[in-house]
């Protein structure tokens, strides 16, 4: 089954504000949602602020080959926000003399954007850790992206790829009909050029979002299963596994209201809250930049266009170090999903 | 016309208040209960599976409301809830059924 977007079905829940209004409105009985400000109050982390900014997440555009029913960037082949290499170049600027280590690139599926391998190669001139989320499938797209394996080694890239679940049906319930096997066949491309193999420094992470409206169990005991099965079943390896809580946003949302889940996976989320997991949100040592230049605290405030606080700091070319490690963290109820249970993040669990 | 049953979706979620009565006994039975579920010599995955399985035989639907949304965040598959529910239901047929021995050996008993 292939989805269409929610912009391109002009989907209520394609506006960010239509979004955050369902987050903060009252359960069908009446009563709130504890809000997650006063959890944090509860906790002493009320107002939330950085430790020190080390991940620049750079979201290069939310144009994809896949409209996954997770989402929470509603990607798709339709979407044409993408970043001009001039934001790329205003990007490089702002973090070659710092201290900042790794640059995450996101999308949509990153490599669409024109730009992605010059970005890709002056950003490994400029020494830094170079992530790239990629939903796999995108190797085999089209022929010009064949070759990526071959790149993302060249600059030894790190692999931060999807893949749900081990078994066809879990994963292709999730992704779409077609994407386990065409995972698999690109999670062995990855390997043959090194990825995943003890002495290469290539290094591939898979990342598991439960495919329904349950929360994800351990990291480590999910991770050695899925190590056992993909490397029974097809021979795979790879280093880690990142297990990641869906968040109630966008398409994701959607199929939480359709489904009839959403009071249920937004109160078991309430009730998992962790006061370790909160202090360890990636916010803290992340800020997000969209397509368009625009800074925000994660990818899932830039969804909900939460822009910073400080009006003075919200633009790429108003980069401010000091003043963004001093800023106070916008939040909203979609947070309980990077604070539930082991915690979620880009990273995976975070206690 | 009134909506109580004896059973409750919501009640699962207090199943921590249980203490309230009695908070020591209650403390040993949840540091009990966290300890068996902890990985061990068997993954959690298949402790998850486990307890689905019991949880159709003690027939309890908190319990396979738990364990359903355990499992598959464990990474189970359906194929593998499954078959963990017919083991509950084959030993629960088997139960009955060896029992049938007993029945036979009166009968035989009983008859000339």
């Amino acid at each position: 089954m292939t989805l269409a977007t929610l912009k391109r079905r002009q989907h209520l829940l394609s506006y960010a504000k239509k979004q955050l209004d369902f987050l903060n409105q009252p359960k069908e009985s009446g009563e709130q949602f504890t809000s997650f400000e006063s959890k944090l109050n509860q906790t002493g982390l009320d107002p939330l602020k950085p430790t020190k900014i080390d991940i620049f997440q750079v979201n290069v555009g939310y144009m994809c080959n896949l409209t996954c029913g997770h989402c929470h960037v509603d990607a798709g082949p339709d979407r044409k926000e993408i970043m001009t290499r001039e934001t790329m170049q205003e990007c490089i600027n702002s973090i070659k003399d710092t201290d900042i280590s790794t640059v995450d690139l996101t999308g949509g599926a990153p490599e669409m954007n024109p730009d992605f391998r010059w970005f890709v190669e002056e950003l490994s001139k400029i020494n830094k850790r170079v992530i790239v989320r990629s939903n796999l499938t995108i190797i085999l797209a089209n022929p010009k992206y064949n070759d990526l394996p071959e790149f993302f080694a060249k600059h030894k890239v790190e692999v931060v790829c999807s893949m749900p679940h081990f078994t066809r049906l879990r994963t292709d319930s999730q992704r779409g009909d077609g994407v386990f096997d065409k995972s698999i066949t690109c999670l062995k491309m990855l390997n043959e050029v090194g990825y995943g193999k003890e002495g290469t420094g290539l290094m591939l992470h898979l990342v598991h979002n439960p495919s329904g409206a349950f929360m994800p169990g351990s990291q480590e005991s999910l991770q050695k299963e899925f190590k056992k099965k993909l490397f029974d079943a097809f021979g795979i390896i790879f280093n880690d596994l990142y297990a990641i809580t869906n968040l109630p946003i966008s398409r994701y949302l959607d199929y939480l209201i359709n489904s009839g889940n959403y009071e249920n996976y937004m109160q078991k989320l309430i009730d998992s809250y962790n006061p370790d997991a909160a202090a360890n949100v990636m916010c803290r040592n992340t800020i997000s930049i969209s397509w368009d230049g625009y800074l925000y605290d994660c990818d899932f405030n830039q969804m909900l266009e939460m822009k910073l606080k400080d009006e003075n700091l919200q633009h790429i070319r108003n980069f401010d170090l000091e003043a963004l490690e001093a800023r106070e963290i916008l939040v909203n109820q979609h947070c309980y999903g990077c604070t539930a249970g082991s915690g979620s993040s880009c990273g995976g669990a975070t206690s | 016309m009134s909506k109580k049953t004896y059973y409750n979706a919501e009640d699962l979620n207090k199943f921590g208040n249980i203490s309230e009565f009695s908070p020591e006994l209650g403390k040993k039975f949840f540091d009990y209960y966290g300890e068996v579920f902890k990985e061990g010599e068997l993954t959690e995955r298949e402790k998850a599976l486990i307890a689905l399985a019991v949880s159709h035989t003690v027939q309890c639907p908190y319990c396979i409301d738990a364990y359903t949304s355990g499992s598959l965040e464990k990474g189970a598959t359906e194929g593998q809830m499954m078959e963990a529910v017919h083991i509950a239901a084959a030993i629960r047929g088997g139960a009955s059924l060896v029992h049938g021995v007993q029945m036979m050996n009166k009968t035989k008993e009983l008859l000339m």
